[in-house]
């Protein structure tokens, strides 16, 4: 399956299992969604399971609270991730407060599924990476998948989830795995192994890591469409590096991340987003407290640039080949 | 052409201004035509600008929405419009006493909550602002149950987590209050289009001020509200002031809040919000449109906010303090108290035995809150649950976060638990 189809099959699997989800947002009813993720769910469970909204994002947010606080479990899509901001205040103030701010009296079991990441030509604003935004916000959790089967897997696991969950969708991975090579032919997902999907029910349960790659030279955290980018440039550079996928940004494997770095020693980290406090940032302070006498360089940080996401400029702005190459190199100068 | 001038809107009198309230239009009782609630909402212009009123000025109930209520149905609102108002005067005290932090009055509007309370039935969900605790009161809610979520003491139920007056009471059908002004609007419309979508039989209502409608949330909750015909009745209390900004800051200058409706598809009325009569039988009616499928309906309740915004505003700063005695509408309490008296169903010996039990109850019901504690007196809640509740299982981070408190509070020689 690509990421997309498994998505869909995710979404499918969980609504035959339980009658309370409903799949809402702007054009995922009739049309499917622009990017084909809840295609065929309105035929198949009807127009008051699967349904357009109207353009707001705050709107559509709300009313899943609301229908959460009813007691269904509402899987809301932003179509975009750069348009989530007029949700921010319904995703902040209400879906992450409403447990803790009613002692438990109501909840809000959604999960808010959405595209994200750059990598297609999105320009400033279908390519945005705002997970930092939302792990910074105490009472919703953030996951990120970067294979088919992790997608399946990590969504079906958030929908049954108690608790509100941002699940952010790389969009560059959607039909194939991306290396970052921009100007080598795209891959799809039939020749990878996280492109095998089981047709049926299983879940990943959220905050635990994946190690993609066993090594003994440095360790890489990486998620979405990163983790691929670093794979193949681990792999041109010949490299023992040890890669982890976190899967879930909040709450977060802190074992696995603290036994591959003390294991290794180094330790790099890798996202599309900008720079100055993104999640990066928490990433890089929680090694340095936990791995402090462990370390035998400076922890690495490979990221956006501080700007806006441009267009034209695409390839000089993705933390791609190149960066990472030179971050690498420079993490495993003194080895 | 003279150049371009911004207007900024003024309110008629500030501090020290005599008032005259001859320009707010006052229709006569019983003018407004009552429809069927069936009609299109293209039809309702003529009732979102004009007023329902059903009690005239010899406190008779008069026209098409007089809801003729039992005598016994009359007395049970104004014994618990009078309890809400007394209830406020003694939490207004007691955060001047010092023994909680905050508190907000309801005094004027007490009938847009409780004689909307009568007309809803208890299993229709209600997503108030923070001026409607007097649905808890029609509802018939513990005071001693408010007053510890007032206190933030060891009864409270939300475990001294909220703001006093952001009460939680899913039990008697009413929303967790929130600080952000009109989230709960959306929310309300996705909780009755959820109950539409499981062909339960429940609406909701939902409140939120006159000055909250500018919010982008009002528009959403709105626009979804009539796309999907969702059963919920939206109240604007419409109250004059936000805080120190007067209606016209929302738009009132130009419009009504009930006209919002129609250019939405949405049924709307206007009320006099002291016409406890009136918004029963609004409210009964939206109710009766929303059950029949017939959608949602927008009520702006005319009203006016008589005291100050909260325990930390004074309004004698931006607003003459004769307006509250001026206003048109005077005083929802003696109406209704009038009306029962004008039909023989009520006397002014009763009004004052009433009063002076329901102060007694109040009384007492505080004194029970108290003995679970007050606002700075010592450790109200175990420490540790502070961190109950952000999740529902609580991840490493958080057990490590609350493991750092315990050991801070080991280190302080526990000063929280000061008496």
């Amino acid at each position: 399956m690509t990421m997309i189809q498994a998505i869909n099959s995710a979404l499918d699997v969980v609504m035959a299992r339980d009658p309370d989800v409903v799949v809402m947002g702007e054009d995922v009813g009739y049309f499917g969604g622009v990017f084909r993720a809840t295609a065929g769910l309105q035929a198949k469970y009807g127009k008051t399971r699967v349904f357009d909204t109207p353009i707001t994002e705050c709107g559509i947010i709300g009313v899943a609270v609301g229908m959460g606080a009813y007691g269904l479990r509402p899987v809301p899509e932003i179509q975009f991730a750069d348009y989530i901001y007029p949700a921010l205040d319904q995703l902040v103030s209400e879906a992450a407060r409403l447990r803790y701010r009613s002692a438990g009296e109501f909840i809000a079991p959604m999960t808010v599924r959405s595209p994200f990441g750059g990598g297609i030509f999105g320009g400033q604003t279908h390519s945005q990476s705002p997970e930092g935004i939302f792990t910074h916000v105490s009472g919703v959790k953030t996951v990120i998948p970067s294979t088919p089967y992790d997608a399946k897997g990590l969504l079906i696991a958030a929908i049954e989830d108690n608790d509100p969950t941002i699940f952010f969708e790389p969009k560059r991975i959607y039909n194939g795995p991306f290396n970052g090579y921009w100007d080598k032919p795209a891959e799809n997902w039939s020749k990878h192994p996280g492109g095998a999907v089981p047709e049926g029910y299983y879940k990943i349960e959220l905050g635990k890591a994946k190690v993609v790659r066993a090594g003994e030279a440095l360790t890489i955290l990486a998620y979405g469409t990163m983790v691929h980018v670093c794979t193949a440039v681990v792999a041109e550079h010949g490299v023992d590096a040890e890669i982890i996928d976190l899967r879930t940004l909040v709450p977060l494997d802190i074992e696995t991340i603290e036994a591959s770095v003390k294991k290794t020693g180094r330790c790099m980290i890798v996202h599309e987003a900008t720079r100055t406090s993104g999640f990066g940032a928490e990433l890089s302070a929680l090694v340095q407290e936990r791995c402090f006498y462990h370390l035998e360089a400076p922890i690495e940080r490979v990221t956006g640039f501080d700007t806006p996401y441009p267009h034209s400029l695409e390839w000089a702005y993705f933390p791609g080949p190149v960066r990472i190459g030179q971050a690498l190199k420079k993490i495993m100068k003194d080895s | 052409m003279p150049p371009l001038s911004l207007h900024v809107p003024e309110p008629r009198f500030r501090p020290g201004d005599p008032v005259d309230f001859a320009v707010v239009e006052v229709p006569p009782a019983g003018a407004a035509r009552r429809p069927d609630t069936a009609e299109p909402a293209r039809d309702f212009t003529d009732l979102s600008y004009g007023l329902v009123r059903v009690l005239d000025d010899d406190h008779r109930a008069v026209g098409a929405w007089d809801p003729r209520l039992s005598p016994d149905r009359l007395r049970r609102m104004l014994r618990h419009m009078a309890l809400l108002r007394a209830f406020d005067e003694r939490m207004f005290r007691a955060q001047r006493q010092g023994k909680t932090s905050f508190y907000m009055k309801a005094t004027g509007e007490e009938a847009v909550s409780v004689a909307a309370a009568h007309a809803l039935d208890y299993e229709d969900m209600c997503f108030p602002s923070y001026r409607q605790q007097g649905l808890l009161i029609a509802r018939d809610w513990s005071l001693v149950d408010m007053m510890n979520q007032i206190y933030s003491n060891k009864g409270d139920r939300l475990q001294g987590k909220q703001l006093p007056i952001m009460y939680s009471a899913r039990e008697a059908g009413f929303f967790s209050i929130s600080g952000n002004l009109t989230t709960q609007y959306p929310q309300a419309v996705g909780w009755a289009m959820a109950s539409a979508a499981k062909g339960d039989t429940r609406i909701a209502a939902v409140w939120c001020g006159e000055g909250s409608t500018a919010e982008g949330d009002f528009h959403s909750a709105c626009t979804f509200a009539a796309v999907y015909r969702a059963p919920v009745i939206m109240n604007v209390v419409n109250n004059q002031w936000a805080i120190s900004s007067f209606s016209g800051f929302a738009g009132a200058e130009s419009t009504t809040f009930a006209a919002r409706a129609v250019g939405y598809g949405i049924a709307g009325l206007r009320v006099d919000g002291n016409d406890a009569l009136a918004v029963y039988a609004a409210t009964q009616w939206a109710a009766e449109r929303a059950r029949t499928n017939q959608g949602p309906t927008l009520i702006e309740h005319f009203t006016y906010r008589a005291e100050g915004h909260s325990t930390s505003d004074d309004p004698t700063q931006y607003r003459s303090a004769g307006e509250p005695n001026a206003w048109p509408l005077g005083d929802p309490v003696a109406r209704l108290k009038a009306h029962l008296i004008a039909i023989g169903e009520w006397d002014e010996e009763r009004h004052a035995a009433q009063d002076r039990e329901l102060a007694e109850q109040v009384k007492a019901a505080q004194k029970e809150a108290e003995k679970n504690g007050i606002l700075g007196h010592g450790l109200h809640q175990p420490l540790d649950t502070l961190f109950d509740g952000v999740f529902e299982e609580m991840p490493w981070h958080l057990r490590e976060q609350q493991a750092q408190m315990m050991a801070e509070e080991t280190a302080s020689g526990r000063p929280w638990d000061r008496k």
